[in-house]
């Protein structure tokens, strides 16, 4: 099975204080690390542990600056064969689409059998880049997925969706196909001081967006559907009702409200 | 020339640790601290993370890293609790005689069985009568035909009891005192067994127990070196150990200081956060001077190993250094925590019950003292 994981470099912002920058368009990220995305460190797993059950390859994408191989090269070091890195200038200010455009670019240039990503970006959230890879590949895809199950012939899979309340729901698809991984989907290993070292030894092949056959003008703002204006803060709401008296007493006010308003 | 970058691989190793320290010893710490149980599973996980025996070389089963990064993951895991790195440490203290002084052939052997699995080793040197004056050491090795028969009661001993190798220091000839002493493999079974379980001040997660030799038999290929090298092999694996410690003692002092930091900067006392305070400010800035000096020294100790110079003295100075830093820190961090830093429910009483045990074991900081100032008058 070949298999391509695409993984990004975002801010570990779980237990940071997080300020928007002059721009207004980004944030400052010079307290911060940064680290694999949560979710495509699951599907970085997924990749592997399919690699190991039945054989094949696992390529690694990013898009990003040079950064980002501290990224691919964990990927590697966790048992990917090959990485390619996106790096170019015109795709600052690209929406999850245009990034997808040029992930297929990129995608159409390899063999593949599976494309993995995780479900969501922990820094944008926007849940869109898988979706909109496997529409440009023109493949089926199966988003926040749970299970993965190589059906025989390795030429079907059957994997479950994580809906809503814990239920699942099980598809069986073609290969090719696009997945977005959930988080929980697996354990992800620790990659190895071995496996660092031999990751280390390995290239980053890097492709600007000509490199992928694409004009400039096809990514970045010019490519998006959607341009990000700006960021701001949630407005602090004025109304806080701070209720008076003992525990015993306010706890019986509390519970009274939360009924009132259909909560509990 | 100097230079104090780490290489992407240290870096990328020292994140792995940070991450497994994070999600595997953390949420784990408190509890272990109060059970004193002996976390086995732990164990296995960090045997399938990669991160045990991790200087031994890879051809002999290990994670073939220089002494330097295996001393940047051990601060690693030490900051997410001293106890569960203990364990690992004394796995490194109790498999590092084999690696100083076995040959090709004891090498491949026991390295083969502790690295294959998830194993503990230990050394075992300490006795009731012999802490800082191994000389003293009661234990006997006597030879019987193509075997050593050992007796004696070890104290203070890390994984001892628990691990699969023990690296054991006995006299084979008790006039010549630590000349006398000889170092012994002996695996797990009969003649070896735990004595009491020590209950500790700190460091909890790891297990502490008395180890009792009774009529041990191992066969003689288990000496390590030759008789009476025993002492300079301890020397030898104290210096490596000492710098181990100087690493770990750091992951405390700085686990103990971001905890500070954090709670300075929301305790909110006369209507602003404490840290807005001078008087806490420069608590928190002594605490940064340090950390950041003992790091330095614990980088160089090790540095210095790894170019195969000599670094007894700077393995002295960095253990003393270190733990000391760490003692004095979370002694501050309690403070800066006020009354909820003296209560069990705040993780920071426990970091000043770790770092303790590191001004003591390895080698006392009296003794390390003992060692500079021997070096630098001779």
């Amino acid at each position: 099975m070949n298999m391509v994981v695409c993984v990004k470099r975002v801010p570990d912002t779980a237990e940071s204080e997080v300020h928007i920058d002059s721009s207004g368009k980004g944030i400052e990220t010079g307290k911060l690390s940064f680290r694999m995305n949560d979710a495509d460190n699951y599907a970085v797993e997924e990749a592997i542990l399919i690699k190991e059950k039945i054989g094949g390859t696992v390529n690694v994408i990013s898009i990003g600056d040079e950064k980002s191989d501290e990224q691919i090269r964990m990927a590697l070091a966790k048992g990917g064969d090959e990485a390619v890195r996106i790096t170019d200038p015109a795709l600052e200010g690209s929406d999850g689409f245009a990034l997808a455009k040029a992930l297929a670019a990129a995608v159409k240039g390899m063999e593949y059998d599976l494309v993995l990503t995780g479900a969501l970006a922990d820094d944008d959230g926007c849940a869109v880049v898988g979706v909109a890879l496997a529409e440009l590949l023109g493949v089926p895809h199966a988003a926040y997925v749970k299970k993965v199950e190589v059906l025989e012939d390795g030429k079907r899979i059957k994997v479950g969706r994580e809906l809503e309340g814990g239920l699942m729901e099980f598809l069986e698809m073609d290969l090719p196909a696009v997945l977005t991984i959930q988080t929980g989907i697996n354990e992800p290993r620790y990659a190895s001081f071995k496996g660092i070292k031999a990751a280390a030894k390995k290239e980053i092949a890097v492709k600007s967006v000509a490199d992928l056959g694409l004009d400039p003008s096809e990514v970045g703002e010019a490519g998006s559907w959607a341009v990000l204006e700006s960021f701001s803060y949630p407005v602090v709401g004025e109304k806080a009702e701070i209720l008076e008296g003992d525990p015993a007493e306010t706890a019986a006010k509390l519970a009274a409200i939360l009924k009132e308003k259909g909560l509990v | 020339m100097l230079d104090f970058s780490l290489s992407d691989e240290q870096k990328a190793i020292q994140q792995v640790a940070h991450e497994f320290a994070e999600k595997e010893i953390r949420p784990l710490a408190a509890e272990y601290d109060e059970t004193e149980h002996f976390p086995e599973e732990f164990v296995e996980k960090a045997f399938k993370a990669g991160l045990t025996y991790p200087y031994v070389p890879e051809e002999y089963g290990g994670q073939g890293m220089d002494f330097l990064t295996a001393c940047i993951v051990g601060e690693e895991l030490a900051w997410g609790c001293c106890g569960f790195a203990t364990i690992l440490n004394a796995n490194n203290l109790g498999s590092t005689p084999i690696l100083l002084a076995g040959t090709e052939e004891q090498k491949r052997k026991w390295f083969g069985e502790l690295t294959s699995r998830p194993t503990l080793a230990a050394m075992a040197l300490t006795e009731p009568g012999a802490g800082s004056d191994a000389g003293s050491v009661q234990s006997t090795a006597v030879r019987e035909g193509d075997h050593y028969v050992l007796n004696g009661t070890k104290c203070f001993i890390s994984n001892g009891g628990l691990a699969d190798v023990t690296t054991v220091f006995a006299s084979t000839d008790r006039s010549k005192g630590t000349r006398g002493l000889s170092c012994f493999i002996v695996p797990k079974g009969e003649g070896i067994s735990p004595g009491k379980k020590e209950r500790k001040m700190g460091v909890r997660a790891s297990a502490t127990y008395e180890v009792i030799l009774d009529n041990c038999r191992v066969p003689a290929e288990n000496l390590l070196g030759e008789e009476g090298q025993g002492f300079k092999i301890a020397m030898m694996t104290l210096d490596k150990a000492r710098v181990s410690v100087g690493s770990a003692s750091v992951g405390i002092a700085r686990a103990a200081m971001e905890a500070a930091v954090d709670y300075a900067k929301q305790r909110v006392q006369f209507g602003r956060p404490v840290a807005e305070f001078q008087a806490v400010q420069f608590m928190l800035a002594d605490m940064a001077i340090q950390i950041e000096a003992a790091r330095l020294l614990y980088m160089k100790a090790a540095w210095l190993e790894t170019q195969g110079l000599p670094f007894t003295k700077e393995a002295a100075i960095c253990k003393t250094f270190c733990s000391d830093v760490a003692m004095r820190v979370t002694t501050d961090v309690v403070q800066v925590f006020g009354g909820y830093g003296y209560m069990r429910e705040y993780p920071v009483e426990k970091y000043m019950r770790d770092a303790k045990i590191n001004q003591i074991w390895d080698g006392t900081n009296q003794i390390q003292r003992m060692v500079i100032g021997r070096i630098i008058t001779s």
